[in-house]
């Protein structure tokens, strides 16, 4: 008897629990609501919520003699912004050293994605997308500190220069550490996207192209690059965005006159403590990067990634 | 297509890349060995004396370990909620999905500057105290994606017909949730895992506005550079913190496919 007796309470929570899986079943909202009440919590509380108060901190300004931030709305921070030369010097510096490095980066990637994509052998090409990869994901800071080891004084770039009788340049802490380092840094992001879009390419498009005419410059120019384009578009808007938004770069490898806007803001946050001139500056990269964003899409680049 | 001269061209345009890319990470590792602390070229003899030194030093191994703690609780933070998101996502169809979608890879679209900074003065206006938890907060908000990123990507791929068959055989949504849809998963949730902790073991951009007076690794780093200061250690740090970061990568890669590790790709 005492054994009848177990079951039925075992039978009946199994029953109760059946009861909950088969009604979040029956009901798929409140499925959907229990599984994205959470992230979304934390992304409209946390993230967006910090996004906000970011744009309202902007408006804010700071008293000068007691240093609180005085909650009172202006434009004063922008004004001072879109004013000053020194600012708009730093902007200018700062989009100008964004498009070169990702000229050169597109300029650099497309052969070597062209390679891969299309005349490497399947293994050659896994090989390739590794060593794509490594450097991706191989710490920052590291790759940074790389090149300063490599600038520095009698370092292994003096010491390859005058072993080729070339004398020496001194590019550490100068704009063109910087923009090496950067070069070097985002590398990885372009190719990988013109990769993609350079994979994609029939093969027929390109016969298509030769059959009618074409030589191999003028089939590169006319079929293949445009092919590319999103790709190129698409890894533009990482080489672009992460040299807007870097601060660490200019401040370990560049000179005192490598001043970009990341600097601004990491200075006005941290030395200065002008939290809401900060806010102003970091708007923006945010506005250049949402203009860039159209442009890229008009080009068809979020097809690509 | 391309002519023999064309050929070669492309491949020593694609030695020379990879030489590029590859002898400034050599070059440190190599020097993470020198025997001196002057740091010229040629290097004057080999030892591992600066590991040790690395080893002994209180700052690195506390800033080691934050760094570590900070990783997994990221971690599993991302875990939960980018799981629980891609899931919602890749079964309903509601008005707002894509919205949610651009939410969600905003903090890797964005500079990382301004994550770092709006998450700044939203902890200064909520009066909360940095620290731990605050950085962990902010490497959740950039990990999240990339878990998100690869178990929607594996969940698109397979096929709907499986789940509906195990119901169809009678499992219940939980049974159906553990036995089918989970295992076929498993793979990309451990490589989203092992993306997003070597994401936040060598985050510095974000970190250095959400950290207060605390040190993880990377701003250890950061701080002896700028300093100017124990740089033969550096060397042996940073070859430490390439390390954590390749070798998870190289295993998501291995367990997920290469492909995986690109589409996350990552803000530094």
């Amino acid at each position: 008897m005492t054994q009848a007796a177990a079951p039925a309470p075992t039978a009946k929570t199994r029953y109760r629990r059946h009861s909950v899986s088969a009604a979040l079943w029956r009901r798929p909202w409140a499925r959907a609501t229990l599984l994205l009440t959470p992230p979304l919590a934390w992304f409209v509380l946390i993230y967006l919520a910090s996004l906000v108060i970011l744009l309202v901190t902007a408006f804010w300004q700071i008293n000068p003699f007691t240093t609180n931030v005085e909650r009172v709305w202006s434009l004063s921070n922008f004004t001072t912004i879109f004013t000053s030369p020194a600012y708009l010097t730093i902007i200018g510096r700062t989009v100008g050293m964004a498009a070169a490095v990702t000229v050169v980066d597109a300029v650099v990637a497309f052969p070597f994605a062209y390679y891969m994509a299309r005349v490497a052998s399947p293994r050659t090409r896994t090989a390739l997308f590794v060593a794509i990869l490594l450097p991706l994901w191989a710490s920052y800071l590291a790759k940074v500190y790389s090149w300063l080891v490599i600038f520095t004084h009698n370092g292994i770039l003096d010491w390859s220069l005058s072993r080729a009788g070339l004398g020496q340049v001194h590019l550490i802490y100068s704009n063109w550490a910087v923009f090496t380092v950067f070069c070097y840094l985002w590398l990885p992001f372009m190719i990988l996207p013109v990769y993609a879009a350079l994979e994609r390419v029939h093969q027929s498009q390109l016969e298509a192209s030769q059959d009618l005419g074409a030589r191999t410059w003028r089939t590169a120019r006319l079929v293949l690059l445009p092919l590319a384009l999103p790709g190129i578009a698409a890894g533009s808007i990482f080489t672009f965005s992460l040299t807007l938004g870097d601060y660490i770069t200019p401040l370990l490898v560049g000179g005192t006159s490598a001043n970009f806007i990341g600097n601004v803001i990491y200075t006005n946050v941290g030395i200065a403590n002008n939290l809401p001139f900060a806010a102003a500056m970091a708007l923006v990269p945010v506005i250049i990067m949402a203009i860039y964003l159209a442009c890229a899409r008009a080009l068809g680049a979020f097809e690509a990634v | 297509m391309e002519s023999r001269p064309l050929r070669v061209a492309l491949r020593v345009w694609v030695a020379l890349v990879l030489a590029f890319l590859f002898i400034p990470i050599l070059l440190i590792v190599a020097y993470a060995f020198n025997r001196s602390n002057i740091e010229s070229w040629p290097m004057s003899g080999l030892s591992v004396h600066w590991f040790a030194v690395a080893w002994h030093d209180p700052q690195v191994r506390a800033a080691f370990w934050l760094s570590v703690r900070v990783g997994i609780f990221a971690t599993v933070l991302a875990l939960l909620l980018g799981t629980a998101v891609a899931y919602a996502l890749y079964q309903f169809r509601f008005f707002g999905r894509e919205a949610i979608s651009f939410l969600l890879v905003l903090p890797i679209a964005l500079p990382g500057i301004i994550t770092g900074i709006a998450l700044n003065s939203f902890f200064s206006f909520t009066g909360v105290q940095f620290g731990t938890l605050t950085i962990v907060a902010g490497h959740a908000t950039f990990c999240i994606v990339v878990v998100f990123n690869n178990l929607i990507a594996r969940l698109r791929r397979t096929p709907g017909s499986l789940a509906e068959a195990s119901m169809d055989l009678g499992a219940r949504g939980w049974q159906t949730l553990r036995y089918v849809t989970l295992p076929l998963s498993a793979t990309a949730l451990v490589s989203g895992a092992l993306l997003a902790f070597a994401l936040s073991f060598d985050e510095v951009i974000v970190t250095v506005f959400t950290a207060g007076a605390q040190n993880t690794l990377p701003l250890w780093i950061f701080g002896a550079i700028r300093l100017g200061q124990q740089l033969p250690e550096v060397n042996a740090v940073v070859t430490i913190v390439i390390l954590l970061t390749v070798v998870p990568v190289v295993l998501a890669a291995r367990i997920a496919g290469a492909g995986t590790v690109t589409r996350s790709a990552r803000n530094v």
